[in-house]
């Protein structure tokens, strides 16, 4: 038996449970996310910055943590994780401890026993809300009082907590699943001839993994590296990538955007995706509780055909606002949400979707290599 | 993409009887898919030779033909209806390796019929292993080294390459017949003979090992626009070794990462494309070496399965329904999730729970099989659970199975033998994990022994560790008052519940009565919550009430008044309809099979036909019954006692059919009773009335109505002295037993005592029966529906098989074949006169014994009996619905049923055995059932029904040739009518010494040939050399039937016809002559029904 924890969230529901990893008290937008598997990948998510995380499914933790699941440096993002149960004995052949001491060693508060289900029923009728988890504050009055303090998570630019300081270059492929000895060991992709400007975010490791994979020479840089900075190093194209929060916030992102679409072909991804929307004068907004999961089916307009997708965002592109400059060309099939745009004229298109999996399907790799293509393409 | 419009008239070919490997599911993918189509607009044939079906329902598709499942009845049925398609995918492998026939015959051509779904290089590169290992090294997918290999000479090459142990897999067989591990040369050579022989195209892979790998299967989806989804991961609690049938298996899978699971969904969506499935659903199975993650391939089925109907009920994702209008062009996006609505069918479920699905065997009913589990089917049936973690999902398939097992109960075991039963996995494996545990035994050194993935070790351990807590819970003695909601008592109690706890299991550890926990645990405000199956965990909302019981933690408001105890969140949400509970039969077994599952969801569609709420309550993954859109709510759940509690608190219906489950429901009648509960039709006195020995003698004595001398036995001595009153041969058999378990006809004293030995040990509380044994009476089944004022038969039944036999594993002919219309004019009247005095309201059987036209009354049932489909099917009667329509107030009259309905066609009942599945077992047949499912066949006379029944069991009859005769002493009288019938219709006959000296006797000069201890060349010699057409062997006593063992094994072995009995022998010869006379009829049962 662990400590005993609670959670509240904003609306006043309280929920008893039993406290894992660290102990002491956390606060964030609450969250779910349907994935089956990959809590690793999602706790290390920098676009989990600012939220709490509930898995939908019950047991978490089965096949422990290891040193390569990790989509960021510096361990977890997310500032808490609920979970029914989270498995103190993990077992698989990769596995270097439990999620537990994981949660523990990143200093990450959780909460388990309680009823995912419920919760995740609530957050689906009244809306993603602030929450607190605490072990330490039994009261759940003095819990809702401080989360009703809280501000929104619209209201703070969390790019910046988690993009890198300093520019840097990655040369790591994609995992090959190659005969034993794994395990699955980065390895380089195909030949690299194209240089690509990418912009952090909160970047996932698989996006410049599927770069690399890709042929391109990545070269990343910290968010606010003004456009032309950027376009001194004379990349072939440019890729905004995905992070935590509202698109709006990110001004600084959007304006280099602005600048950047007109001179070089560019790709982005998520919360790259809305920055583009915004800097090519569309509008985005707020989903009532957002799309985290991998099962996701978005149709790709052009072909017809679907790709089941990794999701994780709250916000979307409404691509009507952008006045006829941008086509629409991936719908999801389950809200009829925009999942991806193009710009008529320019080489620049982007999906609201995670093409680089991790977790989630790999249906939609391909994107990579189109990318590569257009950026190739205009180079003719 | 639009549907085609291109075709119009669909055959989908069933998976025939039932058998291990191949059971309910195909009837609930068939009818799905029947329906599926039908909705699209397309007119559906059927043919399946199963009558105990809902797809063979004569709503079900719009033309139905009950028919042999053979080339050449295909083919005239191809040639009828002129369909411009074939959807191959929903009959299990009968029907995918009939449309290989069909195609490689030219017959498809021939009509230009195209095969949908799969197309034959399709099937051909799933099912050839060497295509298919070609495929996957094409796509760079590993599958294990092996080698197909055609000869006993190639085979022994080959082992030599992959070393031992060796796998070895016979091509096309089903549930892996044949199938087997062999650790040495000598295993390996017997296994390789067998496998080349069962192999219809005379193949078997020698395959590399992966005992102890981990085991995966991922449900694929592919439309027609290539859109590619995962529907369900599976991982199996044992490891690989052992059939995935026969193993534990757990949804979703448990132990891989993101990265590992998405390889393998990548891996799986190279292989659907690869092979070419163009539309529909496929299965694929995978090992993972747990030491270093290789993942292999081991088999694709490119159709749906077993393991896709489990599927579809772990996720609420209706795979065969959507696979067959994927097959008419539909895609994946055009399809409507039904369960949410608004979200199409193009995207992978998502579940929040865990599924466990365990199987159920019947080896008790084998005791000469080998119990060991191995890559060969041997299970007859399975449930599924759901809870929110494995532990509760384990702990409440545990209760489902319904074999005695609340929970982990303790098993007695020396360490020695525990050890074994670790290393040597059999059925009770999961129990002496348990053992071994609380012997203080590692999950490290369980997991050398198994190979089990310790993540489940761990879980179980969690278990055991729990059983201990709640055994110094001091629960027991506690008064619900004194606790306090911190107190110990109190929170092991509500844990117990969590971690899936019975009461029952529960007041085991505590000493306490299950209704005392019961009662407690409601005092105490612990009572389940019911969730949703819902494809997507909740993150849309859900429309179709699929539910299952979990114990979860309540939420609050914060600052709420602290005396509102909050409860937990429940979605079951009951209307305010008038509603009924149907409880179903539980995981299929030898006895109680889908015969019942139909009565059930018959029982659905009649009282939703007068306006009630139907809800379903059972825990077979299988079945129609738990097809989320059959009754208006599904709860998956165990059938014990307080799970049914449960829900009826939960709902609270007008009241409860347990009539039409067989006897899991039936148990329930008196303690669902006793807890106030209306139970809707026969009253439980009165099925009291019919069970218990002495009752029913009084009820028998009361209406003048004869049954066999009968006594019983509590003790040995009481048994002989019985005996020797009433006269041997006597049948003995405990009180309350199902499916002639343990019955036995014995014929001499010292046989008596043996047998008591033996069965008191199995039930010691109930007294043995002992029945004078009718010799040569010809048994009569009847069925009646009763309103409590008129009765009216559904049908009557002659067994073709002589008393003693269980009616189960009889052949049956509706109408009687050799009854005169007196003693079946005097059956009726009896049968009538019983549910009178019974008060029957709703189904009757009862079993008669007919000796020199004295009539006996062997058995009265007042419920739903096996032969109720079958009854329905041949008449067009739908008996289970007019039964379940008066068990809700209407009277017969009112539903216009009055008067039997004669019919002029004569249908045949035949049953179906899992002998080849089970080497060293005897076929002979006794009052021990043990037939796993049942085929009809329907012509206009007795003869070629009978033939087609034949035929539809794989017993073929010969037209010429020669027939061997081997019979005991009591049948020679009977057998010089069928010897000359054999000669006039052209037959050679052979016989052993004892008969051919017989037959001489009587004029009719037979060849001779040795039996197989008589030197050589012997009757198994002829067998084997297939120059015999047809056997008849009958036995009597031990030694008799041990020498003759060997012709009764190599006749099935290699295929050839036999009967064991000279009744059969009779009906064969009628069944010929009738044959030889006119070509058999190929009609829709639609046709026979309008005719009656």
């Amino acid at each position: 038996m662990g400590i005993k924890a609670l959670l509240v969230l904003a609306d006043g529901t309280v929920f008893e449970g039993v406290g894992f990893g660290a102990e002491g008290e956390t606060t964030g937008e609450v969250v779910f996310n349907t994935s089956m598997t990959g809590y690793q990948e999602i706790l290390t998510d920098p676009s989990y910055k600012g939220q709490i995380v509930t898995m939908t499914y019950t047991q978490m933790g089965n096949y422990g943590v290891n040193e390569e699941d990790i989509e960021s440096a510096g361990g977890i993002k997310a500032e808490g994780f609920i979970v029914k149960e989270a498995c103190p004995f993990p077992s698989n052949w990769r596995s270097s401890g439990s999620l537990v001491d994981y949660m523990k060693k990143h200093d990450i508060v959780g909460i388990q026993d309680i009823d995912t289900r419920a919760l995740t029923r609530r957050l689906r009728t009244h809306g993603a809300q602030m929450g607190i988890i605490s072990t330490a504050d039994r009261d759940p009055l003095s819990l809702l009082a401080k989360v009703r303090t809280l501000p929104g998570i619209s209201a703070f630019d969390l790019v910046k907590e988690v993009t890198t300081a300093h520019p840097y270059t990655w040369n790591e492929g994609c995992w090959k699943w190659c005969s034993p000895p794994h395990p699955p060991l980065a390895k380089k992709g195909s030949e690299p001839t194209l240089k690509l400007a990418v912009y952090d975010f909160g970047i996932k490791f698989n996006i410049l993994r599927n770069l690399v994979e890709a042929g391109f020479v990545v070269t990343v840089f910290p968010a606010q590296t003004p456009a032309e900075a950027v376009l001194e190093t004379d990349p072939d194209g440019v890729l905004l990538s995905n992070g935590p929060g509202d698109p709006e916030t990110v001004t600084y992102a959007i304006e280099a955007a602005r600048k950047l679409i007109t001179m070089k072909p560019v790709f982005g991804i998520c919360l790259g995706h809305q920055i583009l929307g915004l800097a090519m004068g569309g509008r985005t907004y707020k989903l009532k509780f957002g799309h985290h999961g991998g099962n996701h089916p978005v149709k790709d307009l052009a072909t017809g055909k679907v790709e089941i997708t990794s999701q994780n965002h709250n916000y979307c592109v409404d691509v009507n606002s952008l006045g006829g400059r941008v086509a629409l060309t991936h719908t999801n099939l389950y809200d009829g949400t925009e999942e991806g745009m193009r710009h008529v004229d320019l080489p620049v298109f982007s999906v609201q979707h995670h093409p680089e999996a991790g977790p989630g399907p790999n249906d939609s790799t391909h994107l990579f290599r189109r990318f590569r293509e257009l950026i190739e393409g205009v180079a003719v | 993409m639009p549907k085609r419009e291109d075709i119009r008239k669909i055959l989908i070919i069933g998976s025939g009887p039932i058998v291990i490997g191949q059971a309910c599911e195909f009837d609930y993918s068939g009818t799905q898919s029947c329906k599926a189509l039908r909705d699209e607009g397309y007119t559906v044939v059927l043919v399946n030779s199963n009558p105990a079906t809902i797809m063979t329902d004569p709503e079900t598709a719009d033309v139905t033909y009950i028919e042999p499942l053979t080339v050449d009845v295909l083919e005239r049925i191809i040639e009828k209806e002129r369909p411009q398609a074939i959807l191959p995918t929903m009959g299990g492998q009968t029907a995918l390796n009939l449309a290989v026939d069909l195609s490689e015959k030219g017959i498809l051509e021939k009509y230009g019929v195209e095969l949908i779904g799969a197309k034959l290089h399709a099937i051909k590169k799933a099912e050839d292993r060497e295509l298919f290992k070609e495929a996957m090294t094409r796509i760079g997918l590993e599958v294990p080294r092996s080698a197909a290999v055609i000869s006993l000479k190639d085979g022994l090459d080959a082992v030599r390459e992959l070393g031992f142990p060796a796998i070895l897999r016979p091509a096309f067989t089903l549930g892996g017949t044949g199938g087997g591990i062999a650790y040495n040369q000598e295993e390996f050579v017997e296994l390789l003979d067998k496998g080349l022989k069962l192999s219809p195209v005379r193949q078997v892979l020698i395959e590399e090992s992966a005992l102890g790998w981990k085991e995966y299967e991922l449900e694929v989806m592919r439309d027609r626009k290539d859109n590619v989804v995962i529907v369900c991961s599976i991982e199996n609690f044992d490891p690989m070794g052992i059939h995935t049938g026969d193993s534990i298996t757990v949804a979703p899978a448990q132990t891989l990462t993101d990265k590992e699971y998405q390889r393998m969904r990548d891996a799986s969506i190279a292989i659907i494309r690869e092979i070419g499935v163009d539309t529909g659903g496929s299965n694929i199975q995978f090992a993972l070496n747990p030491e270093n993650g290789r993942m292999v391939v081991i088999e694709m089925n490119p159709r749906v399965s077993r393991s896709s109907a489990l599927a579809s009920k772990a996720t609420g994702f209706p795979i065969a329904k959507i696979a067959a209008k994927l097959a008419v062009g539909l895609t994946l996006d055009e399809i409507r999730n039904d369960i949410t609505r608004e979200t199409p069918a193009s995207f992978e479920p998502t579940i929040d729970y865990v599924v466990t699905k365990f199987p159920r065997f019947a080896f008790e009913k084998f005791p000469e099989a080998d119990p060991v589990l191995t890559t060969q089917m041997k299970s007859v049936g399975e449930v599924m659970s759901i809870g929110r973690t494995f532990r509760e999902s384990l702990q409440k398939s545990l209760r489902s199975l319904e074999n005695g097992s609340y929970g982990l109960e303790p098993v007695e075991a020396s360490a020695e033998k525990i050890k074994m039963k670790l290393k040597i996995p059999g059925v009770e494996r999961l129990w002496h994990i348990a053992q071994a545990m609380r012997a203080g035994m590692s999950v490290e050194e369980i997991f050398d022994y198994t190979k089990i993935d310790p993540w489940f070790l761990n879980n179980v351990k969690q278990i055991v560790e729990l059983e201990e807590r709640i055994e110094r819970s001091a629960i027991s003695g506690q008064r619900s008052e004194k606790l306090t909601a911190d107190s110990h008592p109190l929170t092991t109690l509500r844990e117990a519940k969590e971690y899936g706890f019975s009461d029952h299991r529960i007041g085991q550890l505590t000493g306490m009565t299950e209704s005392e926990i019961r009662r407690l645990r409601k005092e105490l405000g612990i009572r389940p919550a019911y969730k949703m199956v819902d494809t997507c965990a909740a993150e849309f909302a859900a429309y179709t009430p699929y539910l299952y019981s979990t114990y979860e933690r309540p939420f609050y408001k914060a600052g709420a008044r602290p005396d509102v105890s909050p409860q937990p969140e429940s979605e079951a949400s009951p209307t305010d309809r008038e509603k009924i509970v149907i409880l179903g039969s539980g995981p299929n077994r030898i006895g109680q099979g889908i015969e019942f599952d139909y009565c059930c969801v018959h029982a659905v569609f009649a009282l939703r036909e007068l306006g009630f709420e139907t809800i379903m309550v059972n825990c077979n993954p299988e079945t129609v019954s738990t097809d989320y859109d059959t009754s208006d709510r599904l709860y998956f759940e165990p059938l014990t006692i307080e799970d049914v509690v449960n829900i009826i608190e939960t709902e609270r219906p007008v009241g409860v059919i347990v009539q039409f489950g067989g006897q899991t429901p039936l148990k329930l009648a008196v303690p669902l009773e006793r807890e106030g509960i209306r139970i809707l039709g026969t009253s439980p006195d009165s099925i009291d009335r019919a069970e218990d020995r002495r009752r029913f003698k009084e009820l028998l004595h009361k209406l003048d109505l004869r049954q066999p001398e009968s006594d019983t036995a509590m003790s040995v001595q009481e048994a002989v002295d019985a005996a020797r009153k009433i006269g041997y041969p006597v049948m003995v058999r405990p009180s309350y037993v199902l499916g002639g378990r343990a019955m036995e006809i014995v014929y001499d004293e010292d046989s008596i005592r043996s047998y008591m030995e033996r069965a008191v040990k199995a039930s010691p509380e109930h007294p043995i029966l002992v029945d004078k044994y009718l010799n040569d009476a010809r048994e009569v089944d009847v069925d009646a529906v009763s309103d409590g004022e008129d009765v009216v038969v559904g049908g009557v039944m002659e067994h073709i098989e002589e008393a003693g036999i269980h009616s189960g594993d009889s052949a049956c002919s509706l109408p009687p074949y050799s009854l005169n219309e007196e003693i079946t004019e005097e059956i009726k009247r009896q049968t009538k006169a019983l549910a009178k005095e019974l008060g029957v309201i709703g189904l009757m059987n009862v079993q008669f014994a007919v000796k020199k036209d004295e009539i006996y009354i062997l058995e009265v049932n007042p419920r739903a009996s096996r032969t109720i489909p079958f009854v329905s099917k041949a008449t067009g009667v739908p008996l289970a619905k007019i039964a379940a329509k008066v068990m809700a107030g209407k009277t017969l009259k009112e539903l216009g049923f009055t008067s039997e309905r004669a019919i002029s066609h004569v249908a045949v009942k035949e049953a179906v055995f899992p002998f080849d599945k089970f080497p060293g077992v005897d076929t002979i047949l006794g009052p021990e059932m043990k037939s796993t499912g049942e085929v009809m066949g329907i012509d206009e006379d007795f003869g070629r029904a009978f033939a087609k029944a034949q035929a539809s069991v794989n017993n073929r009859l010969p037209l010429s040739g020669k027939i061997v005769i081997s019979i005991r002493d009591e049948d020679k009288p009977g057998i010089c009518d069928v010897v000359k019938r054999l000669y006039a219709a052209g037959f050679s006959v052979i016989a052993t010494r004892g008969t051919a000296e017989f037959l001489d006797g009587k004029g009719l000069p037979v060849e001779m040939i040795n039996k197989v201890a008589e030197g050589r060349p012997h009757i198994v010699d002829l067998i084997k050399n297939k120059e015999i057409v047809f056997v008849i062997n009958t036995v009597s006593g031990a030694q008799a039937q041990k020498d003759s063992f060997s012709i009764r094994r190599s006749a099935l072995q290699y295929g050839v016809p036999y009967t064991t009995t000279v009744a059969g022998a009779r009906a064969v010869v009628s069944a010929i002559e009738s044959l030889r006379k006119k070509k058999i009829t190929i009609k829709p049962i639609q046709e026979y029904h309008r005719k009656g």
